[in-house]
């Protein structure tokens, strides 16, 4: 079941870099994460790549192969046929630090944008109770493991440095959705959404829904949702206090 | 010299799993500047990777469940040789740590009643994991994370720094703390990005490196786990208990070949999953062992009967401890009883509805569909034992985490030792990351105060040893790859020091291991010192290899057979050897290991147990403390 391989990796850092070729062995049952170490251990070692959990689990080994934002460890060989080459390039919307190694600060930074969970003062811990059913919503957007394949893939931001500064990204649109659908968060994420971390941007391509490898919904359950839910909350503001309100009664 | 990149904090905490980020909350919550180092990137550790849950005696779903519970599974999946005040402490905090995680955003599966939902779990007496669906570790760190986040967004707001008071050092690898005396002074490391040379002063060091895995062939570690945190204490001065304490998972992914090792969650069979050979036969009732009798059912009717009414009848022995399920898979492969890739066969698509599966074990389903094309909800999985954990650790006090033997040194969470015993339950894990995290966190405060500016330097001496020794795989030409290095040395734990050992094999493990002293000493790691992965592994090895040392060395030591160290040659408990915890410590060059006396329950403590089950573990005298014993 051995067989050779043509793999194309992307070699280099900041100021320079170049596509290069390897023949590579492959067997069966493996992943694009396995070949690149076996590169590593037989070619060159000194080959920069990221991973951790092997299983799709920990959101590290992110890459882009034969140009799409994926999962090393979760891109199984046999989709491949035996002729193809493998292109293997860093994520192409951040800046490259060495090899397959990006420098993804951005996203730590947008992290820090998003006001924390803000539970309600008159519970103690040991006191909160919520139905499976509420907490299901926000629950699919913890799923993330923060691959940023989203991040990747979003033009708004890919080829567009400028947009960075504005734009919190697909990532962190679920990440204020879930705040928002947290059955005990006291803050309004809507409005924080639309103009503090850019969600009027997005214009609903749904190209981060399609690299997830969590398959979150990100644009159906999270963007359209929040938009749709902001468009409310501007125009009707006496709406937006009664449901803050009834809310908090129903603690 | 190099130029080295130098920091001043009160406490540095090296790991940013659940133990470390905990650590770190407390130290910043008590107002000291805090450091928080890490080898990937943050929110990547091996706590993400934790599936089945967190074990807490919430008692949400049994409400019979108490910490006197909890303690007493705990004891006895440690086969009573875990330090009983680690074990007590744990049992009786786990609950407030899970419900603070939900002052933090967490959100665990809920009951009917709204209350967080608790999962039965091996060993555990009643339903006792919170959990969520199978990735409860993700929950776990990515809420800590976000915890550390707020802090950092108050810091914002009050100094108009966010890492005024709390600041993450992410890609970054600490290759020596460096002492003033007898005292922690500094942690010296390399920052992966760039490979420049990195110094941390700091008076309180607190180590949540995690584990070991990575020094066998098979396990489910990723490539983190290499014993860093176990070989940074013990180089310092700190000692290592019970390191022959290994834990072999019984359910690793055994095919594809790429992928062995892989987690398959013990909640597959707390979720109804049945094992059976390849004559189809539920083997596991053919391996309870006798101090387990009672407890287990003896019949498939009963077990299956168990799911339903767990107070009438007893729990399947799938859910035996780990170590026997292990060892008893081992025995089926041996015996020729295997499934055709060297494993077992794991179902759990007879007892569940292909909806059901989905929903509870979604990352399973997942990773069998892509990884190896194994449908769960219609088909068996293949799985076999894998490397997961270990016991042993940094010897510490169980209050503040205080490590044995170095002022300024604390370890928490899989780096340290004795909470477990010879066995960790499944869920012990995270709630023990919790518990201990914080008591490190505040073990390090509270020492920090007590220094009242007396602080210990770190000398120009120290940092140029740590720096050349650090650089040496980069400058020497002409040696060897450390990947082969590594590969070689796994064999030889994986075929010496594994799951089932004797002394033969043991004094063997121990002459080979001794050889790969010269080979790491002649490495050779090709390109420059920005993220050159074959440096990192270079300087990791050497971590392994000490790991290893301790490991071969107390499994030669210990003539018995207990929890997570199986000697062929001894095959039964002794109530003699349960007295003894086994030290490692490294002095001029060499790993030596002493016998020390396990400390002694409580009369409290020990009375909560019956005394026909003590009777299986101690020696007589020591059960004439018991409230029924000779002296009562
Ligand atoms: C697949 C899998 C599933 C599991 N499931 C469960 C479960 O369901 N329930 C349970 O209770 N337990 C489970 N466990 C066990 C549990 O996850 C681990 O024991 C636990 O997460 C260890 O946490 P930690 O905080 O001690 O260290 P880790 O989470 O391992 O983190 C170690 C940290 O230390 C850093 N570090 C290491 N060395 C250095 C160095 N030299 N310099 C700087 N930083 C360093 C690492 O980068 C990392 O940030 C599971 C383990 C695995 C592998
Ligand atoms: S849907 Fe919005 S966030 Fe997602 S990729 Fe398209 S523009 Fe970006
Ligand atoms: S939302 Fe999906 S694609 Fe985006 S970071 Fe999270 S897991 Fe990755
Ligand atoms: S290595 Fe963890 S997701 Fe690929």
């Amino acid at each position: 079941m051995t067989r050779t391989a043509k793999f194309r990796v992307w070699r280099g850092d900041a100021s320079d870099g170049a596509l290069k070729d390897y023949n590579i062995e492959v067997n069966e049952g493996e992943v694009v994460l396995d070949v690149i170490h076996r590169l590593q251990a037989t070619q060159t070692p000194d080959l920069a790549v990221r991973w951790n959990c092997k299983a799709g689990k920990c959101g590290s080994c992110s890459a882009e192969i034969n140009g799409r934002p994926r999962l090393m460890c979760m891109t199984r060989m046999n989709t491949f046929t035996d002729e193809e080459t493998i292109t293997v390039t860093p994520l192409r919307a951040f800046p490259v630090i060495r090899d397959l190694v990006t420098n993804v600060s951005f996203n730590y930074k947008k992290a820090l944008e998003i006001p924390a969970f803000a539970g309600p003062a008159h519970l103690k811990p040991g006191e909160y109770r919520m139905e499976q059913i509420d907490v299901e919503r926000s629950q699919e957007f913890r799923k993330c493991i923060e691959c940023f394949l989203c991040q990747d893939t979003c033009h708004v931001i890919r080829d567009h440095e400028e947009n960075k500064e504005a734009f919190a990204g697909p990532r962190f649109f679920i990440r204020l959705a879930e705040l928002d659908m947290h059955p005990l968060d006291t803050l309004d994420r809507k409005r924080a959404a639309q103009e503090d971390h850019g969600l009027g941007m997005c214009n609903i391509t749904k190209c981060c829904t399609e690299v997830c490898p969590e398959h979150i919904k990100i644009t159906d359950n999270a963007i359209i949702p929040m938009k749709e839910r902001v468009v409310d909350v501007k125009y009707d503001p006496v709406r937006w206090l009664g449901s803050k309100i009834r809310r908090r009664e129903g603690l | 010299m190099t130029e080295i990149e130098r920091h001043s904090f009160d406490v540095v905490v090296i790991g940013a799993g659940g133990a470390g980020l905990r650590a770190a909350v407390e130290a910043r919550a008590a107002g000291l500047r805090t450091a928080i180092i890490c080898k990937s990137l943050f929110g990547k550790a091996h706590t993400v990777m934790a599936e089945g849950g967190i074990a807490a005696a919430m008692g949400n779903v049994n409400s019979k469940d108490n910490w006197q519970v909890h303690f007493r599974d705990t004891m006895r999946g440690g086969k009573f040789l875990n330090n009983f005040r680690m074990a007590e402490l744990h049992a009786k905090e786990a609950p407030d740590r899970v419900w603070e995680l939900e002052t933090w955003g967490a959100l665990f599966d809920r009951t009917k009643e709204g209350k967080i939902s608790q999962r039965n779990f091996g060993g555990h007496e009643y339903p006792r994991l919170a959990h969520v669906g199978d990735r409860t570790g993700l929950e776990l760190i990515r809420t800590m994370q976000q915890a550390i986040v707020s802090l950092q967004q108050k810091d914002a707001v009050e100094f108009g720094d966010a890492e005024a008071r709390i600041k993450v050092f992410a890609e970054t690898t600490i290759t020596e703390i460096i002492k003033d005396g007898d005292r922690a002074a500094g942690a010296f490391g390399y920052i992966r990005e760039t490979g420049n040379l990195i110094l941390f002063e700091a008076p309180a060091i607190v180590i949540a490196a995690g584990g070991i895995g990575k020094s066998f062939k098979v396990t489910s570690n990723s490539w983190e786990g290499t014993g860093d945190g176990h070989a940074l204490a013990l180089k310092a001065g700190g000692k290592l208990v019970d390191m022959e304490f290994v834990q072999f998972h019984p359910t690793g992914m055994v095919w594809p070949p790429s992928v062995r090792g892989i987690l398959v969650t013990e909640s597959v069979r707390g979720d109804g999953g049945v094992l059976r050979n390849s004559e189809g036969r539920r083997f596991m009732f053919d391996y309870i062992p006798e101090v387990f009798k009672e407890k287990y059912a003896q019949s498939e009717e009963e077990g299956d009967r168990w799911y339903a009414d767990p107070d009438n009848n007893r729990r399947p022995p799938e859910l035996l401890p780990r170590d026997e399920v292990a060892r008893a898979i081992n025995s089926e492969v041996k015996a020729g009883r295997g499934s055709p890739h060297g494993g077992v066969f794991l179902d759990v698509s007879t007892r569940l509805a292909p909806d059901v599966i989905k929903k509870k074990l979604p990352s399973m389903w997942h990773q069998f569909k892509e990884l190896a094309d194994v449908d769960i909800t219609t088909q068996a999985m293949e799985v076999g034992p894998t490397c997961h954990y270990v016991m042993g650790g940094i010897l510490v006090d169980p209050d503040t985490g205080a490590a044995s033997g170095v002022p300024g040194l604390f370890a928490a969470g899989e780096s340290a030792g004795g909470m477990h015993g010879s066995n960790r339950l499944g869920g012990n894990s995270l709630s023990d990351l919790l518990v201990f995290g914080r008591r490190a966190g505040a073990g390090a405060v509270a020492y920090f105060q007590s220094l009242s500016g007396n602080t210990p330097k770190v000398s120009d001496a120290s940092i140029t040893k740590a720096s050349d020794h650090a650089l040496a795989p980069l400058r020497n030409p002409g040696g060897e790859n450390p990947y082969t290095i590594q590969a070689d040395l796994q064999q030889v734990t994986n075929d010496l020091v594994g799951i089932i050992r004797t002394k033969s094999e043991l004094e063997e493990s121990l002459s080979k291991l001794k050889g790969f002293r010269a080979r790491l000493a002649n490495i050779t790691c090709p390109g420059g010192s920005a993220f050159n992965s074959g440096w990192h592994l270079a300087l990791d090895l050497e971590n392994m290899l000490l790991v290893s040392d301790c490991i071969a060395h107390a499994a030669l030591i210990r003539e018995e057979s207990r929890g997570g160290h199986t000697r062929e040659d001894f095959p039964k408990m002794s109530a003699e050897w349960r007295k003894f915890n086994l030290v490692s410590h490294f002095t001029n060059g060499e790993v030596a290991v002493e016998k020390l006396a396990l400390p002694e329950m409580r009369d409290e403590l020990l009375n909560l147990f019956d005394i026909e089950e003590l009777g299986k573990y101690m020696t007589p005298e020591e059960l004439t403390r018991h409230s029924k014993g000779a002296n009562a």
